[in-house]
């Protein structure tokens, strides 16, 4: 190979990766306005309209929260962490320990998220490093194993059984007029949207957060700038897996505890995310709370639409977000200059 | 005295291809220097041993001490600042935002570097929340510029900065240059375009396939019957 084709190929690997963000178009801005109008008006004329809202805002929030994680691993890794459900099922049985051991549960939630943390940066140093300059489908295979893995762990130690934890927000009801709120549903709603918010502080507006965006974005030009990308990464794997622990903790006063509490939930998460546009963190919020709103919508309202449908509902929502806008809703579009 | 920089028998390949065939050269402190060279003759994976984006043999020294193999981001925090051609910005990012991450080896306030740079770019002010994608291409390099800057690097390594841009933004870009150069900065420039590499700078390297062939002080290789023939075509 002549030294000038090496340069031209050098050259087109530098352009290849460029992308042009196109950000939120009008058109779906419109439809999330319409959405949230709809919402709303149909909360203030019914009262069963409005719990369900709220209660499939909720629910939508804890995919929000996981669909966030995936999409954090993914911007930065670029494969879908299939071990994402259970690495937080794992965090939710660690948090059950902390109670049994005599922890309250708030200091209970608070600990196991930094042991979250710690627990995905390890397994980001310890199982994907090795094999994250192979190949996608290596990464893929790995997290595929963790998936496994976690799950026999967790069933070896815990037990495959039901387990039950303290409610962290109790059972009372509050009423706004005809409206009857679930505390819990205000409660998992309330601490999914703050570790979001938390975290898009820490992303937009620290060192670290921007030194980690940068890193995901463009490695290479990173570590021009001095960013430690490797150790970047790690903290990625940290930060999702604290999210998955947010998102197992506020699942189990519904699920309770069980090794496959989060499985149906990471197909819940995974449509979100896709429906968010797979490289969008705000898309993969939006979507969950759409998803959530959704699926429990027309459980209420859609005679056919029993509790047996709802997985199925979500593989619809899955596949024609793909058919229609494989982009997703907030989604970069990817413009390959050749 | 010792250079600031020095390399003593660089080699680099890229798989079987040998780019660099052992590249020796020193870059004094304070002074700006060039590489010059056709296509192919190693100018930017000159640049690319330094920083260690390419793996290389032989000895790399700045301020004294060896460079150590580690990765590009050890070699940022020795104080070096490479601007990749191509520009390396972060598109995705605003304008301020680049300019937070050149400062990220750095602790305390930038706030100072921010005021030096809008001094002397004072169109970064009025657009420091647009992305930088959206930015033209001379914008895009005079942001690579002010980012390398925030670094508060000792020596500044510079791969094209002419390449696209429209004569008129070449010599705002070189006339930058030359300031930061004034005040103390070192320079190592990578240019296609000699003319002006070699009125720009005051030492400089002329590559052939991955070695030096000609080097000295600009003047003289001004003047020098094969530079003149091969590079400022006169």
């Amino acid at each position: 190979m002549s030294a000038f084709a090496r340069k031209l190929q050098a050259v087109a690997q530098t352009r290849k990766t460029t992308t042009v963000s196109t950000g939120a178009s009008l058109p779906v801005i419109a439809a999330l306005v319409g959405i949230a109008v709809f919402l709303l008006v149909g909360s203030l004329s019914s009262s069963i309209f409005a719990q369900q809202t709220v209660a499939g805002l909720a629910q939508g929030a804890v995919f929000g929260s996981l669909a966030l994680a995936l999409v954090l691993i993914y911007r930065a890794t670029e494969v879908i962490n299939f071990a994402q459900g259970e690495m937080a099922m794992a965090m939710t049985y660690v948090g059950y320990q902390l109670t049994i051991w005599g922890l309250s549960y708030w200091l209970a939630f608070a600990l196991t998220l930094v042991i979250a943390f710690v627990f995905g940066v390890a397994v980001q140093l310890i199982v994907i490093r090795p094999v994250q300059h192979r190949s996608v489908i290596a990464v893929v295979i790995v997290t595929v194993g963790l998936f496994i893995l976690t799950d026999g762990v967790v069933a070896w130690i815990w037990g495959a059984d039901l387990k039950f934890m303290a409610a962290p927000f109790g059972n009372q009801v509050y009423h706004v007029g005809s409206v009857a709120f679930a505390r819990q549903d205000l409660g998992v709603l309330l601490v999914s949207i703050l570790s979001v918010i938390l975290l898009w502080l820490l992303f937009q507006f620290t060192k670290i957060g921007l030194a980690m965006r940068a890193a995901a974005l463009r490695p290479a030009a990173a570590s021009l700038v001095g960013i430690r990308v490797n150790w970047m990464l790690a903290i990625g794997w940290g930060l999702a897996s604290v999210l998955g622990a947010v998102a197992g903790l506020m699942t189990e006063p519904t699920q309770f505890l069980q090794p496959t509490m989060m499985q149906a939930i990471l197909i819940y998460a995974f449509a979100a995310a896709v429906l968010g546009g797979l490289e969008s963190p705000a898309g993969a919020v939006i979507g969950g709370l759409l998803l959530g709103v959704f699926l429990n919508l027309t459980g209420q309202y859609v005679g056919f639409v029993t509790s047996e449908l709802r997985l199925p509902a979500a593989f619809v929502v899955l596949l024609v977000v793909l058919v229609v806008k494989p982009n997703g809703l907030l989604g970069r579009k990817q413009v390959r200059r050749v | 005295m010792a250079a600031l920089l020095e390399l003593e028998d660089v080699r680099a390949r890229y798989g079987p291809v040998q780019a660099l065939h052992g590249v020796s050269l020193d870059v004094e402190e304070g002074q700006i220097v060039a590489i010059l060279g056709a296509n192919g003759a190693g100018k930017t994976t000159t640049l690319r041993a330094i920083s260690n984006t390419v793996r290389r043999e032989g000895g790399i020294r700045f301020a004294g001490k060896a460079v150590g193999r580690g990765g590009p981001d050890d070699v940022a925090r020795l104080g070096i600042a490479h601007v990749p051609e191509g520009r390396g910005t972060f598109a995705e990012l605003t304008v301020l935002e680049n300019l937070r991450l050149g400062a990220h080896t750095r602790r305390g306030s930038i706030k100072d570097d921010l005021a030096r740079v809008s001094a002397y770019f004072p169109w970064i002010d009025e657009r420091r929340n647009q992305q930088a994608g959206t930015l033209s291409g001379g914008e895009q390099q005079m942001l690579a510029l002010a980012r390398a800057f925030m670094q508060r690097p000792r020596l500044l390594m510079l791969d094209e900065p002419s390449l696209g841009l429209a004569p008129r933004l070449v010599t705002e870009i070189f006339r930058i240059i030359k300031d930061l150069n004034e005040e103390g900065l070192t320079v190592l420039v990578v240019e296609q375009n000699a003319h002006i590499a070699l009125q720009l700078a005051q030492t400089a390297y002329v590559l052939e396939v991955g070695r030096v062939a000609l080097s000295g002080p600009s003047v003289e290789l001004q003047q020098h019957e094969s530079v003149r023939r091969s590079y400022l075509g006169y």
